[in-house]
């Protein structure tokens, strides 16, 4: 069998691209998993913290830190609770040591001691990431390792993260980090493999006080959904145009 | 406590008041190394196009040198990056999933295409070069000859039609990738200073000037290393003829160098009136509109930073320069001096920028101080710390010193390129 330049040069070509697109490479959706990939109507995911019911214990910490396996004593964490102590002078005094794990046991607030008789109001803040509408960390990820769902939340691909830390850089709130032992970036989504299974976040099921609560707005019989569209909430930093879905009973202008 | 000390950034910052708990400095030494050797590239390439596409032809000697220079310079600017990677063996994902509303996912093409303009437009200006070689050394006995036969050969790439023809077709060629590397090289620069200017969530970083400034700097940072270079090359060559006494051709070699530098300094000048007039432009409009960030922006600039910003970027690295550079009656150890702050001044805006961004926390109402580290005891503490910058700042000098050994830059005459 005789074979011309052109025919060698063809079936070269041809094998090549056959065995660099083998069919394993290719997954198969089922019509239920095609649907949630592209978008799942049914759910959005929201988060409502009430800052008036919460102690700062720093339970939800804790349970986070187990939960999600963010290394105990690393300081970084997926949530935490700010204190803001306001004083008579109208000083804002803040602080979140170790985000607030071991609860607030003292007065001394980034090494000063305040007076408690000089305390105008004081209150626990917690943070936890907004997945925001906008998100600019998704927009900045120069590989797409970061993503959002269909239902809201905005997830990290540890296999394709490559650890340039512009997604930390972009995020307005500070939620994102490091991991310690995955060296990529992490971040709070809500403990996504438990509310995709109607299981509530780790945080939410911590918390003695009913402080944070998940719901999912497309569904207008959720209760927490109610308190949402029906009360006045709040959401942080409103202005950097990220449209935040982590909303907020009882926030203060020294809220930062 | 093993934990705490593999989380990245806890090395080297310090926090003051209140800053989110998650906040370090995450972008430490490598990524002010990185628009820095970028600036150089771009900067070295826009003096070799002044005389390649506008054919300034007093800097001709100094073109042919700062092209091959830009090419050396050219993997120290993706190293950096590399370096500073927490998984450096993903880095070519952004080549193979780009997602293109990121800044960064543009870098690979961009440098790769700047990098591959560069390379054609050496290959055209010295091709001639390279055939002469080959015929000359064909015949000739030795290993060494043999190699350096080999590698001409493969240099010439089987192209070694030397006709009068030929090389006006390859005049054009380099004239025509000089003038499309102008804007690719501010391209790959612009938006490097894109990247830092697009970040809404950094009160210091977001404006829409950051982008031209960063061009602005960048030529003139790379037009006073390439002069820097130029000159010590320069020199020694001239040391080296009054060596073996030929005073004639040492007087030849300075009075050929003070012409050039003459010519190069005054381009030095202009773009660094426009970059220091845009940085300053910059900084009256963050005052006089005080938005919500200028409290804590005026704090770190009139307080904690003021020494690195005023003192040691504006004064000591575009004042002092400036007037050095402007008084009559220069003479070259006080160019070589003004070029040094140039390159200092420069290097404190990149650090002012990317450190300085970092100074201050997300909430407005905390500090972060970056402690660089110098006595590495850990991999990362090497890669982003002083000797991991210094690598950096190494590596473009040793490969300039393997291209020329083939790519004969510093050659005067007719003989090499043109």
């Amino acid at each position: 069998m005789s074979c011309s330049r052109r025919d060698f040069l063809k079936q070269a070509c041809g094998g090549t691209l056959a065995s660099v697109l083998p069919v394993s490479a290719f997954t198969f959706l089922s019509m239920e998993e095609a649907r949630a990939a592209v978008e799942n109507a049914n759910v959005r995911w929201a988060f409502l913290v009430d800052t008036r019911k919460c102690v700062g214990c720093g339970l939800c910490v804790k349970a986070c830190k187990n939960e999600n396996e963010i290394p105990y004593d690393a300081p970084v964490m997926r949530t935490w609770v700010e204190r803001y102590v306001i004083t008579n002078d109208g000083t804002a005094h803040i602080d979140s040591p170790m985000g607030g794990r071991d609860g607030f046991i003292d007065n001394v607030i980034n090494g000063e001691e305040i007076d408690p008789d000089t305390i105008d109001k004081a209150f626990f803040v917690p943070k936890l990431c907004n997945q925001c509408d906008n998100p600019p960390c998704v927009q900045v990820c120069p590989v797409g390792a970061t993503y959002q769902t269909g239902d809201g939340v905005v997830l990290v691909d540890r296999e394709w993260c490559i650890g340039c830390g512009y997604c930390i850089m972009a995020c307005p709130y500070g939620v994102r980090f490091f991991h310690p032992v995955h060296k990529v970036a992490d971040k709070c989504n809500f403990c996504y493999h438990r509310i995709t299974k109607g299981m509530n976040p780790a945080c939410v099921e911590s918390c003695a006080f009913d402080a944070r609560r998940i719901a999912n707005l497309r569904d207008p019989d959720d209760p927490v959904t109610k308190i949402i569209t029906t009360e006045r909430v709040a959401v942080l930093k409103d202005e950097y145009g990220t449209k935040p879905h982590v909303f907020y009973i009882g926030l203060d202008e020294n809220v930062r | 406590m093993t934990s705490e000390a593999v989380v990245h950034g806890v090395e080297w910052t310090v926090k003051e008041l209140f800053v989110y708990p998650n906040e370090f400095i995450y972008w430490s030494i490598q990524i002010v190394m990185y628009p820095y050797m970028t600036g150089l590239v771009a900067g070295a390439f826009v003096l070799s196009s002044l005389y390649h596409v506008f054919g300034q032809k007093d800097l001709k000697e100094i073109a042919q040198f700062s092209l091959v220079f830009s090419l050396a310079l050219l993997p120290a600017a993706g190293l950096p990056l590399l370096l500073h990677l927490q998984q450096p063996t993903r880095a070519m994902e952004p080549l193979l999933t780009p997602h293109f509303t990121s800044a960064i996912s543009a870098f690979g093409i961009v440098f790769t295409a700047y990098g591959l303009i560069v390379v054609s437009e050496i290959w055209f200006v010295y091709r001639k070069f390279f055939v002469d070689q080959v015929h000359e050394l064909s015949g000739k006995e030795g290993f060494g000859n043999m190699l350096r036969l080999n590698v001409y050969r493969v240099l010439t790439m089987g192209a070694f039609d030397v006709s009068e023809e030929a090389l006006k077709v390859d005049h054009k060629a380099a004239k025509i990738l000089a003038g499309v590397g102008i804007p690719v090289a501010c391209f790959l620069h612009g938006y490097a200073g894109f990247i830092f200017g697009s970040v809404k969530a950094n009160a210091l970083w977001m404006s829409p000037l950051m982008p031209v400034i960063f061009i602005m700097s960048a030529v003139v940072s790379g037009i006073a290393l390439c002069m820097l270079t130029y000159i010590v090359i320069m020199e020694w060559k001239a040391f080296r003829q009054r060596r073996r006494g030929v005073a004639a051709v040492a007087q030849e070699i300075k009075g050929a160098e003070t012409d050039i530098i003459n010519k190069a300094t005054k381009y030095l000048l202009g773009f660094l009136v426009a970059a220091i007039s845009l940085e300053i432009l910059d900084l009256i409009f963050r005052g006089y509109t005080a938005m919500k960030s200028w409290d804590i922006l005026r704090s770190v600039m009139y307080g904690k930073d003021f020494i690195n910003i005023f003192v040691l970027q504006y004064t000591l690295g575009n004042l002092v320069p400036f007037v050095l550079l402007l008084l009559p009656g220069r003479t070259m150890k006080r160019t070589v001096v003004a070029l040094l702050l140039v390159l200092f001044g420069v290097f404190m805006m990149r650090w002012n920028v990317v450190i300085g961004g970092q100074a201050f926390s997300l909430s407005f109402s905390g500090y972060m101080h970056y402690h660089i580290p110098i006595i590495p005891h850990s991999l990362e503490t090497f890669k982003e710390g002083l000797f991991g910058a210094l690598t950096v700042a190494v590596t473009p000098f040793v490969l300039f010193w393997i291209i020329n050994k083939f790519v004969p830059s510093l050659e005067r005459g007719e003989e090499a390129g043109y």
